[in-house]
């Protein structure tokens, strides 16, 4: 009997704060997402579905530029971060997890400072573009900040370490040996490492795409330093309904449709995974 | 050396294999480096002799912002409650993500699919849409928000990967030691504390830190919840327009230290008692 309950008496506390403080606040704004009214005069719920049409047509600028950005950015992490990884994996020697290390080291400096640090750097008269602009290499009216591909590659700069941890993890799986054999049965170079290394490397490219799209396209921190007022994301739009205009309605409807987009997309691969190696590779 | 000699192939292969290699090793290295760029700044101007406020050119050298680190009132007061909401985080959430993580490690159970979905849920949703049902939560409660909101929110979003990582740790634990332990007397709670526990340790030191680590970093869940506290990432946030002082780069400087001596620490612990 005791054993029977221990699993459950082990769980009681942290899935009750899980229940009231992650499950009840989702039900909480999907009834938002409902409701109709304003601050003053509080809200009803009155199964109002239009907010979700109201507020999707009103933003579908910035919800289709956040999937857009969201896409450029993370096929650029898995484009930058493929070959790195694939070098400490397989030529890193005793030294892995140094290299693995400094690649993780941005994570001990707080992600705002980062991204002003980004600010700080790219300014139009900066110390990168300033002397540039002096030396008559750019025009005078040359800027990186202020425009998508700022932001983009802010996103993309932010979010790469988690992109190189999992593609890591699956090509130190690898068994060289493998490559070895490929190599036996002549194959060249490029052959063994489209049809041996490339395929058993798919399902950390997997848990990296995942880790990365979802944050990176519901950001507004690199829309708002980088980007300036012309490129902003759904995160903007969001953020910038529920704490400065107040209409929770709005806001709470395009978060759940926002949630909703990127859970089909995050459940369709955590199907084709298996949820627990998924939840491992993200807890690394 | 006389592996090659024997092989000649190899050895030829491995030529072949330079120049790729020679490319790949200086593009990790390029990588590196970008990574750490914005660092190097962050570091370099907080040595820097500015005038007042406005850290934004070279001015020479100096050390006096780490003798004046506490000389902006409010961001030390911002400092100390994220350092403050990040211990109390990590320790609530290292208890109840352990129980969960031991829980899931060692036993079947009903509900346990429905378990791990919620936590996949609370590790893989948007941060932007977990501050804002929590924000709609507080609201509809009527709750003030401030360092309690604050508090209990990094608990949540955190709990999950302990509880993943503990959960790990515990499937590769031999179950029968436990079991010896009972047959030779040891009551369960003995069990735990002399077996168990050790055993885990690692895990729930990494879970740990972790849970430390994206509690004193995290700015967007925080944004939503903060109401009038402000925390260091807010008060950068806040304070961005008016330019940043150098006691933030100082301090950002002080943080990373910190961050890294653990992480280090805690690696040359772990290779030792490998």
């Amino acid at each position: 009997m005791r054993r029977r309950l221990a699993p459950y008496l082990l769980i009681l506390p942290g899935g009750l704060w899980l229940a009231i403080l992650f499950v009840l606040p989702m039900v909480v704004m999907l009834s938002f997402s409902l409701m109709q009214g304003d601050v003053v005069n509080g809200f009803q719920l009155i199964w109002h579905w239009q907010n979700y049409t109201d507020s999707l047509s009103a933003y579908d600028d910035q919800l289709i530029r956040s999937l857009v950005y969201g896409l450029l950015a993370t096929a650029a992490c898995v484009l930058l971060a493929y070959p790195a990884a694939y070098w400490i994996a397989f030529r890193g020697g005793g030294r892995k997890s140094t290299y693995l290390f400094l690649m993780l080291l941005p994570f001990f400096v707080s992600f705002v400072l980062r991204t002003f640090s980004w600010k700080f750097l790219l300014a139009d008269d900066g110390i990168v573009l300033g002397p540039l602009k002096d030396a008559g290499l750019l025009p005078q009216d040359f800027h990186v900040l202020a425009t998508g591909f700022a932001v983009v590659a802010g996103l993309t700069y932010n979010y790469l370490p988690f992109m190189v941890l999992p593609i890591y993890v699956a090509l130190e799986r690898v068994d060289p040996r493998l490559l070895e054999a490929a190599q036996d049965l002549y194959a060249g170079r490029a052959q063994a490492f489209l049809r041996v290394v490339l395929p058993l490397s798919v399902p950390g490219v997997f848990a990296g795409v995942l880790m990365t799209f979802v944050p990176v396209s519901a950001d507004y921190v690199n829309a708002t330093v980088l980007g300036g007022t012309n490129n902003t994301m759904i995160g903007n739009v969001i953020q910038n309904l529920y704490l400065v205009n107040n209409d929770y309605p709005q806001a709470a409807a395009l978060s759940f449709a926002l949630m909703a987009i990127l859970l089909i997309g995050i459940f369709a691969y955590a199907r084709a995974l298996g949820t627990e190696d998924v939840l491992e590779v993200a807890a690394r | 050396m006389t592996m090659t000699q024997a092989r000649p192939a190899a050895r030829v292969r491995r030529g072949r294999r330079g120049w790729g290699d020679r490319i790949l090793y200086a593009y990790t290295w390029l990588i590196i480096v970008w990574l750490c760029l914005p660092i190097a700044v962050m570091i370099t101007f907080g040595f820097n002799n500015a005038k007042g406020r406005l850290n934004l050119t070279w001015q020479g050298f100096t050390l006096k912002w780490y003798g004046r680190l506490f000389a902006v009132p409010d961001l030390t007061t911002a400092l100390v409650n994220s350092l403050t909401i990040a211990v109390l985080a990590a320790l609530g959430a290292t208890v109840l993500g352990t129980l969960i993580g031991l829980a899931l490690g060692r036993f079947r159970f009903r509900g346990q699919g429905a378990l791990n979905l919620v936590q996949f849920a609370a590790i893989s949703a948007p941060e932007t849409v977990m501050g804002a049902s929590l924000l709609s939560f507080f609201v509809q409660l009527g709750v003030g928000r401030g360092y309690l909101t604050i508090l209990v929110s990094h608990i949540m979003f955190s709990l999950s990967f302990v509880a993943v990582t503990v959960r790990a740790r515990v499937l590769t634990l031999d179950p029968f030691v436990e079991e010896a332990a009972q047959d030779l007397g040891a009551s369960g709670w003995t069990t735990f504390r002399l077996v168990t526990l050790p055993m885990i340790f690692p895990a729930v030191l990494a879970g740990g830190l972790l849970a430390f680590a994206l509690s004193i970093d995290d700015f967007i869940i925080t944004s939503f919840n903060s109401g009038s506290t402000l925390t260091f990432p807010l008060w950068i946030w806040g304070a961005q327009k008016n330019g940043l002082p150098p006691q933030v780069n100082v301090m950002g400087t002080l943080i990373f230290l910190a961050g890294v001596l653990l992480a280090v620490g805690n690696a040359v612990l772990a290779r030792r008692r490998r």
